[in-house]
């Protein structure tokens, strides 16, 4: 297991300093005695590839404002899972769910939903950095107008403020016009952060965002996660243990389709109640 | 054989100091070695083969027919003397008839093969179309004439060819009349139909070249299927439609055939002025010349075919550098 911490260990103090994991920690003992504001309220959802089932049963809440973590070994579920959330699963042949699973209350599972202005809501990063092959400017204006026509000014102020947000305004301000595909991978993947937010939605999903980035990318991502965490809740799928650790305050552990725990992450990598969370946690298999 | 042995030791020698190795390899390297090169000579006989054909054709076509090029040639229409004979109407008759069928064919042929492509579900009808026109693309284009001349020339057989429905006079360019007769509307159209399977295929293989990931980026933001295609998965593939659409018009500009059954007049000595005026193509007038006795006629059509060669570089050269426009617009 690789841990980006040995690469850039300034950044990763920055991340996540000790006091602030006892901060979140007592935090997560409060809610789970009483309940903060849930965003995304999943109940024995079930999922199928065809015959195949990818989740079942699945009981879980995503708490407003925070990073949930979904782990486990591949196959497991987890990105089924995520991508249920903005139904990116619907053009896929074959693919069903059935359960319940909302966002504010809204079902996502309707089949009268809009899911143009769900995943409008629900923004989604993606493992490999997929910039459009058009300019920064554009890449990050595309998302906008889809959903309505801007005035020049509204846009422009738009497009920094989503770059500012990912922390990549200050290296591409000068080169807006520029292609997209010029940039750095760890710029590619903040671009697409840019891209997700711009459209304003509540939640964002990740599914992977650093498995195809160097150590400091990781990091820089990852720092960005802790930021964007107070305005909008996040879920993000990692296979890297550490990662999950640093950046999240739930962790959510799948295998085989089921959810076998979740809880605060302090928990779930200090004292874990089920033994097959414990083995994946330290390492023992997965 | 030697020297090639002789090389191969020499190139064992220099990768693995050790005399054994060295001693042991040879034999199945040679082997190897000599199949490859005898491949490599093979490929290069055949290149040369076809680059020698074309260049043969290209020679004795140019020997034959560029003492009749001239301006008057271009300029003038056919005639029995062969001294003023000229393909100013078949030329005008190509180029109106692949302008036509350009502007049908293309519209009509990425609009089904993004249909296909990016909105139908799998189903059995799509199979059932998909399987169609990989059939239809094989069809000889006379059969292609036939149903021209069914379907534009006559209308089914709906209205009397004698007596047509008119809009307009026949004078001016906004004239039409149903059913078409064997005007350069039904030509184009006739034409449209050999070249829109290559079309259809062609575009289908540019749509699928198109990463996923990019289709999915823009549906993860909320874009509709339409948005997606017309934003993101149309414009990376212009370039690979246009090249498909490049080869399918030198396809339409090289067939007589089709034209041929529809009944063109061989003779005429008008350039169409509306879309139900007589035409007559390039191909069928070489055809014509190339049937007569006197040489003459023949140089005539050795004329014709460069004439026919120049057209078709001039599109596919307008071709190439909208694509190369599209593709610097697109990056």
């Amino acid at each position: 297991m690789t841990t980006p911490a040995n690469a850039s260990p300034p950044l990763n103090v920055d991340i996540k300093p000790p006091t602030l994991a006892v901060a979140v920690s007592a935090a997560s003992v409060g809610s789970e005695n009483q309940p903060e504001e849930i965003a995304i309220r999943a109940h024995g959802l079930n999922s199928w590839y065809g015959t195949v089932q990818a989740l079942k049963g699945i009981s879980l809440e995503i708490p407003k404002c925070r990073v949930t973590a979904l782990i486990g070994p591949s196959g497991c579920g987890k990105s089924t899972f995520l991508r249920c959330m903005n139904r990116m699963n619907d053009p896929i042949p074959g693919a069903r769910a059935s359960g319940t699973l909302t966002l504010h209350g809204d079902d996502l599972l309707a089949r009268t939903l809009d899911v143009v202005e769900l995943r409008r809501r629900v923004g989604m990063v993606f493992q490999k950095p997929n910039p459009f092959t058009k300019s920064i400017y554009d890449n990050v204006a595309f998302g906008p107008r889809l959903h309505r026509s801007f005035r020049r000014t509204d846009l422009d102020e738009l497009v920094e403020n989503s770059l500012r947000a990912a922390a990549l305004w200050d290296e591409v301000k000068d080169r807006l016009k520029s292609s997209a595909l010029g940039l750095s991978g760890g710029q590619q993947q903040r671009l697409c952060i840019a891209r997700a937010i711009a459209v304003g939605p509540e939640v964002l999903l990740m599914d992977e965002p650093c498995s195809a980035l160097d150590p400091r990318s990781t990091a820089s991502i990852e720092q960005l996660i802790r930021e964007l965490e107070t305005n909008y809740t996040i879920v993000i799928v990692t296979h890297n243990m550490q990662q999950a650790a640093r950046v999240s305050d739930r962790t959510a552990f799948f295998f085989e389709g089921t959810l076998v725990e979740c809880g605060s992450t302090d928990r779930i990598f200090t004292n874990p109640t089920n033994k097959q969370t414990e083995d994946y946690v330290s390492g023992r298999f997965g | 054989m030697h020297s090639l042995g002789a090389q191969a030791q020499s190139n064992t020698r220099r990768r693995s100091p050790g005399e054994i190795v060295a001693a042991a390899v040879p034999a199945s390297q040679l082997r190897r070695r000599v199949v490859d090169r005898t491949f490599l000579a093979l490929c290069i006989v055949f290149t040369g083969l076809a680059v020698v054909i074309l260049g043969i054709l290209l020679v004795t076509i140019w020997q034959d027919g560029h003492t009749r090029l001239s301006w008057q040639f271009l300029n003038s229409f056919a005639s029995r003397r062969t001294e003023e004979a000229g393909v100013r109407a078949p030329m005008w008759g190509s180029i109106w008839a692949c302008v036509i069928c350009a502007l049908a064919a293309v519209p009509i042929g990425v609009g089904t093969a993004i249909y296909l492509e990016e909105f139908s579900k799998r189903s059995r009808f799509r199979s059932f179309i998909q399987l169609n026109i990989a059939n239809l693309a094989g069809v000889p284009s006379i059969v292609y004439g036939i149903l021209g001349l069914t379907a534009f020339a006559r209308a089914f057989g709906s209205a009397s060819t004698d007596s047509p429905i008119t809009i307009g006079q026949p004078e001016s360019f906004f004239y039409l009349q149903l059913p078409f007769g064997h005007g350069v509307l039904a030509g184009g159209l006739t034409l449209m139909l050999v070249v829109l399977p290559i079309i259809i295929v062609s575009s289908q293989e540019a749509l699928r070249s198109v990463p996923r990931s990019l289709r999915t980026a823009s549906l993860a933001l909320g874009g509709t299927q339409w948005q997606t295609t017309w934003n993101i998965t149309l414009p990376a593939s212009i370039p690979m439609i246009m090249t498909g659409a490049i080869l399918a018009m030198s396809r339409a500009i090289g067939e007589a055939a089709p034209i041929l059954v529809l009944g063109v007049p061989l003779f005429i000595r008008t350039t169409p002025i509306n879309l139900m005026s007589d035409f007559t193509v390039l191909p069928l007038q070489i055809y014509n010349w190339a049937m007569r006795q006197q040489s003459g006629f023949h140089e005539l059509a050795a004329a014709a075919i460069i004439v026919l060669l120049a057209v078709l570089l001039t599109l596919n050269a307008v071709a190439v550098i909208i694509r190369h426009r599209l593709q610097r617009a697109a990056s």
